[in-house]
């Protein structure tokens, strides 16, 4: 904890003083001496404080977390990478395409069986569809699905 | 009087009722699975409640937390796994009691007492809240400045273990709630000319992400096989509870009314409840040797105690727009999309409404003991299900929850920032309690200090000059000075005794 603690204080103070440098430039309230860079002053000037604190704690040492039994960082990063391929792709390409993708790569990172994932990729989808789209009427992208639309 | 017919006609309607039965089914079966909390249900739930009409939308988050916060008791029982943070502080007990052949009487007790502490709960706040509703009537932006400033206070140092880290989790949520153009001068801060910016960050795609998106992240990288503690199907859950309730009134009583009043702290929610009352009731117990071995004595009293906290979080949210855990604070955010804003004036303009979501509240409580026995029964068929099935369907409900919010791909984005944020704040010892409280009461926070600057025409000595406003600064001005003072105190006695 207490390097996680050093890396996190350098981090805020940095982010403490940019939030005070432009801070500065928010205009007043009209008819008042403060104004939109007061809170974010503030704020800022805290975050400094608060970084300052904890770099001064983690001097001392401090007897180490139990140590969390982790598996892979694998299947972490095919769900982030599952929504950061749907962001990029649901609009062009459509939910109804990108969905069960979706569904099939995080399954599949977290070891469900192919016709299992195959499977709930498919029915999933569908479920989704019908309770936001049909249901909610949630506009859920076309994509090239538009023409049979 | 008539606002009550109003409100007895708002709820009972087949589709209010329906809704009721499905959010309880749901609220059921979330939190009976490890690893999906009754916070990460709620906020699951708002894309949904988003195109119901305020009554039932309010019921439904009502109806799923109260049954999700029981349910987490069953895996806890059975699988020492618990469902939700709440039900951990007796997870052992309750797991040890069934390994020892008495599964009845660790889920029997967790359902009882749930539902007797939820009901003392729920009266606290049927009485409470409109009382001070009516005290409420007479603050001003003094007042609720002083109050959003307290509310940060508690979040700090009664429910964190670590102040300093509790502070920067609620400048971040601050830093958060700055960005936009909702401020007192209206001017850009931080949208870098984009227009999504330029309205703040959504709120609720911040919730998904920091609740429910941090928590598969959290599933994906952690796994282990839990074990089934018993393979006999259960008898009668609740043969022996009468004997508890009689052997154990003051546990119940203590349970209820500490976990009502930590859920009315702001930042303390149902899982602080229930550690603060198993603490407690360990330490006035006549057989503190048994805790820790399969005792019943402190799941009667954090069993309640949790659940009561649901009831005394909606206490300052629903008077003050102040969320009293994590689950109001959402509750909140549908509120206003709803356009029934929290705050005094609620109870004095549409008081058919508050009553109703009273209703609500005494009807979930109701409807807890048959289908938490339902659900007991159904438990090992719930639990044979592999989260590792439900978790990639919970993603994708995820992404278009937070995209049905504006319709916008920046929710999703928001969404995925807010999950990796909460993942790494938890994992570093930063609560994350502090940082919602801060990105829902940051606008409240300005616009009260501004409006009481313009009124007092610049003077900071307005800001305690009135009575209310002057005791709740005093009062937070203790809790901020009270860790320098003990120290201090600590250090003369010692430096006397020597």
């Amino acid at each position: 904890m207490q390097r996680v603690d050093r890396g996190v204080g350098v981090a805020l103070a940095l982010l403490g003083v940019a939030v005070m440098h432009s801070a500065r430039s928010f205009p007043t309230v009209p008819g008042q001496k403060l104004g939109a860079g007061f809170l974010p002053m503030i704020v800022g000037a805290g975050l400094v404080a608060c970084a300052v604190g904890l770099l001064w704690r983690s001097r001392r040492a401090v007897p180490a977390a139990a140590a969390v039994a982790q598996g892979s960082v694998m299947p972490a990063l095919v769900i982030m990478a599952s929504i950061a391929g749907y962001v990029v792709a649901a609009e062009r390409v459509g939910f109804l395409l990108v969905a069960p993708l979706v569904l099939l790569a995080c399954c599949r990172a977290l070891q469900v069986r192919w016709v299992p994932a195959l499977l709930w990729a498919i029915g999933g989808t569908v479920a989704v569809h019908v309770a936001f789209y049909k249901l909610l009427r949630v506009p859920l992208p076309w994509g090239v699905l538009r023409p049979f639309y | 009087m008539d606002a009550l017919v109003a409100a007895v006609g708002l709820v009972f309607q087949p589709y209010v009722l329906m809704v009721i039965a499905l959010s309880a089914l749901y609220g059921l079966f979330v939190g009976a699975i490890p690893g999906l909390t009754a916070t990460m249900a709620t906020a699951l739930l708002v894309p949904v409640t988003f195109f119901m009409p305020p009554v039932p939308a309010v019921a439904a988050i009502v109806t799923a937390t109260a049954m999700a916060i029981f349910s987490g008791d069953i895996p806890s029982a059975l699988l020492r796994m618990p469902g939700t943070p709440a039900s951990a502080a007796y997870t052992d007990e309750a797991y040890l009691l069934t390994r020892r052949g008495e599964a009845e009487i660790a889920l029997g007790s967790g359902l009882v007492f749930s539902v007797l502490g939820g009901i003392f709960g729920v009266v606290v706040l049927i009485v409470a809240a409109p009382v001070l509703a009516e005290f409420a009537l007479k603050f001003s932006s003094f007042e609720y400045f002083w109050l959003v400033v307290l509310g940060f206070t508690c979040a700090i140092f009664i429910a964190g273990s670590d102040p300093l880290k509790g502070t920067v989790s609620l400048l971040l949520g601050l830093l958060v709630s700055c960005v936009g153009l909702e401020n007192p001068a209206g001017a850009p801060r931080w949208t870098f000319g984009n227009s999504e910016l330029a309205g703040g960050i959504p709120m609720i795609p911040l919730m998904i992400g920091m609740f429910a998106v941090s928590e598969l992240l959290r599933f994906a990288l952690a796994r282990e096989r839990p074990v089934m503690a018993t393979e006999r199907p259960f008898g009668n859950v609740f043969k022996g509870m009468w004997g508890l309730v009689k052997k154990y009134p003051l546990q119940l009583l203590r349970g209820s009314a500490l976990g009502t009043a930590v859920g009315a702290l702001p930042g303390a929610g149902a899982d602080i409840a229930a550690w603060m009352s198993y603490a407690v009731s360990k330490r006035f117990s006549k057989e503190r040797e048994k805790f820790g071995t399969g005792h019943v004595e402190g799941i009667v009293e954090s069993g309640a105690a949790n659940n009561s906290a649901l009831g005394g979080a909606w206490i300052p949210a629903l008077v003050f727009g102040i969320p009293g855990d994590s689950i109001t604070a959402i509750a909140i955010g549908v509120l206003y999309l709803k356009n029934m804003n929290p705050g005094p004036t609620l109870f004095v303009n549409n008081p058919q409404n508050i009553y109703a979501v009273f209703i609500v509240f005494l009807l979930a409580q109701m409807l807890m003991l048959p289908f938490g026995w339902m659900a007991i029964k159904a438990a090992k068929r719930i639990l044979a299900i592999p989260a590792a099935v439900l978790m990639p369907l919970i993603l994708l409900f995820c992404i278009v929850g937070s995209f049905a919010i504006n319709n916008s791909m920046f929710g999703v984005v928001v969404m995925a920032v807010a999950g990796v944020a909460g993942f790494f704040m938890e994992r570093w010892g930063f609560p994350v309690a502090p940082t919602i409280l801060g990105v829902v009461l940051g606008t409240m926070l300005e616009e009260h200090f501004f409006s009481s600057l313009i009124k007092a025409d610049g003077n900071f000595i307005a800001f305690v000059e009135r009575p209310i406003a002057g005791t709740l600064g005093a009062l937070v001005a203790l809790i901020w000075l009270w860790p320098l003072g003990a120290r201090l105190l600590r250090r003369t006695s010692t430096g006397a005794s020597r």
